[in-house]
């Protein structure tokens, strides 16, 4: 017995080792083939020339989240990030490699250079900022309000004392209302689907979420309107890079710019957005050539 | 029949989409469950060594198997060797790696439970016959181990193909993830598609795990 488990010792632990040897040999080619360059670099990123002499960019995008980022029925990318992704890779004359991201892991995805931008519907925030660096924005989100057609709310004024308004409770709006207008009596419920039937119900006068929602949720449902479609602070949808890409972080900004002059991201709404927002909310949701800076223009040339 | 969305999984190439999916979650279910037996069964017979040492190294690897939830090992082999060592695995690979990982320990304290199993006047029963060691564990020992370790891993194997469903999370599009996508691209044309595309999964599952678990019980009682 001993013996035996001797020599099956033997055998398993060269076993054990022949893997882990040929393991490392695969990491180390794989190493030479593409990280040969990330690794001298402070950050596990590729430049922009990186990019362009290897043929390819990874971008790395949403495929569940209609009208954002999907997958249609013959299996190709679609959407208001994608539409954007697509334009990218042409005018950076490579091929695009798209990646399937959550939301949990696109700054995983940035920081290891796994992919070389995300273009998820990644909101910017401070917190967020100090992990990845921030393209100029090209979408808007806030917050809305939804009203029945019959009593509309076009102001948080209008609401009463006694009325009360309808959120989702862990979502921005509560934390907004909760905070810049205690007064308004809040009825909050876990999900989705909760909020939706009790406020077509009428159990509140409005239901507050992100404008996006409501927006949507007015234009499937006749009979409601969004009274307020921009509250808040409004956050920016903006295309990140890894922390100190800045070769291919300038090129981002410096083509967000020049599309704005061809008012691409408005040709991105009417391609991809409209069906679900219609055509009163592009102005709300689009940021043409980086916003701000923009901004001047593009209402000029509109 | 539109109302459940089954129509949503055969339009374009939904449907072929999903088997692909499926294709992938097999793909690395089977590589691992394989590894996972021929090193699981290695493991085993270590484990009921005598040393010490070599029982404390394989129970400390059995309780972080055990601990760490698979998608943290995910996390950590794909993007944790990337940060550390600046190796660029596969995904893929990455995925092969933590469910052997998991389904050697799993799969090396059942044979260990099962070679326990087998009551001592086996051994000395074989041995006073006059057979070698070896003889004793290829003729009597193992035949007798593999019939208790079959029900048992055919519940690891199956737990292991479903559990791929969590390589979604280092960018795999796998069945689940195609069900979501289908189910998200039809949200407004037809929003009871989940029903349907998730009923449709459930049923793939049951197709690749439902005959594992007849051809286990077929040896078995073939083995008895």
């Amino acid at each position: 017995m001993k013996k035996f488990i001797k020599k099956f010792g033997i055998v398993f632990l060269s076993l054990t080792i022949a893997a882990a040897l040929l393991a490392g040999c695969g990491a180390e080619t794989a190493k030479t083939a593409e990280g040969a360059d990330a690794a001298d670099a402070a950050g596990a990123f590729r430049t922009l020339e990186e990019i362009k002499s290897s043929g390819t960019v990874n971008i790395g995008v949403f495929s569940d989240k209609s009208p954002f980022g999907y997958v249609d029925e013959n299996g190709e990318y679609q959407g208001y990030d994608v539409y954007f992704a697509n334009r990218i890779g042409e005018d950076l004359g490579v091929k695009i490699n798209y990646v399937s991201t959550e939301a949990a892991n696109r700054i995983e995805y940035l920081q290891t250079g796994k992919v070389d931008i995300i273009l998820a519907n990644f909101t910017v925030t401070p917190e967020r900022a100090q992990e990845v660096d921030f393209a100029l924005p090209y979408m808007n989100v806030a917050l809305g309000v939804v009203s029945p057609e019959s009593a509309p709310i076009t102001s948080l004024d209008e609401i009463g004392a006694d009325d009360q308004v309808i959120v989702i409770s862990g979502t921005t709006a509560e934390t907004y209302l909760e905070k810049n207008n205690p007064e308004i009596k809040l009825q909050k419920y876990d999900a989705y689907a909760e909020a939706k039937t009790a406020f077509e119900n009428g159990n509140g006068v409005a239901w507050a979420n992100d404008n996006t929602e409501v927006i949507a949720f007015a234009i499937e449902n006749p009979g409601y309107v969004v009274g307020i479609p921009s509250l808040g602070s409004a956050d920016t949808i903006a295309p990140a890079v890894a922390k100190g890409n800045a070769t291919l972080l300038d090129w981002l900004n410096e083509e967000i710019r020049a599309l704005g002059e061809e008012n691409f991201f408005h040709a991105d709404y009417e391609a991809t957005l409209l069906d679900t927002y219609g055509k009163e909310y592009e102005d709300t949701l689009v940021v043409e050539g980086g916003g701000a800076e923009g901004a001047a223009d593009t209402s000029a040339k509109q | 029949m539109q109302s459940l969305g089954i129509d949503v999984l055969f339009k374009g190439t939904n449907f072929l989409r999903l088997l692909g999916g499926l294709w992938v979650a097999l793909r690395i279910s089977l590589i691992s469950v394989a590894v996972s037996i021929v090193l699981g069964v290695g493991m085993g017979v270590l484990m009921t060594s005598r040393s010490r040492v070599l029982k404390a190294v394989f129970r400390i690897y059995l309780e972080t198997v055990r601990i760490m939830p698979q998608m943290v090992l995910l996390f950590i082999v794909y993007f944790g060797t990337t940060r550390v060592f600046g190796w660029n695995l596969e995904a893929e690979t990455s995925a092969v790696i933590v469910f052997s990982f998991w389904g050697t320990a799993e799969m090396g304290d059942l044979v260990r439970g099962a070679l326990q199993s087998i009551p001592a006047i086996q051994w000395q029963s074989a041995q006073a016959l006059g057979m070698e060691p070896a003889q004793v564990y290829s003729l009597v020992i193992l035949p007798q181990t593999i019939r208790r370790l079959i029900p048992l891993s055919i519940n690891l194997i199956t737990r292991m193909v479903k559990t791929t469903s969590l390589v979604m999370m280092i960018g795999i599009v796998e069945v689940l993830k195609v069900a979501q996508q289908i189910i998200e691209a039809n949200r407004r044309a037809s929003p009871n598609a989940a029903f349907g595309v998730f009923g449709a999964v459930f049923l793939l599952y049951f197709l690749i795990c439902w005959p594992v678990g007849r051809l286990a019980g077929y040896l078995e009682k073939r083995w008895s």
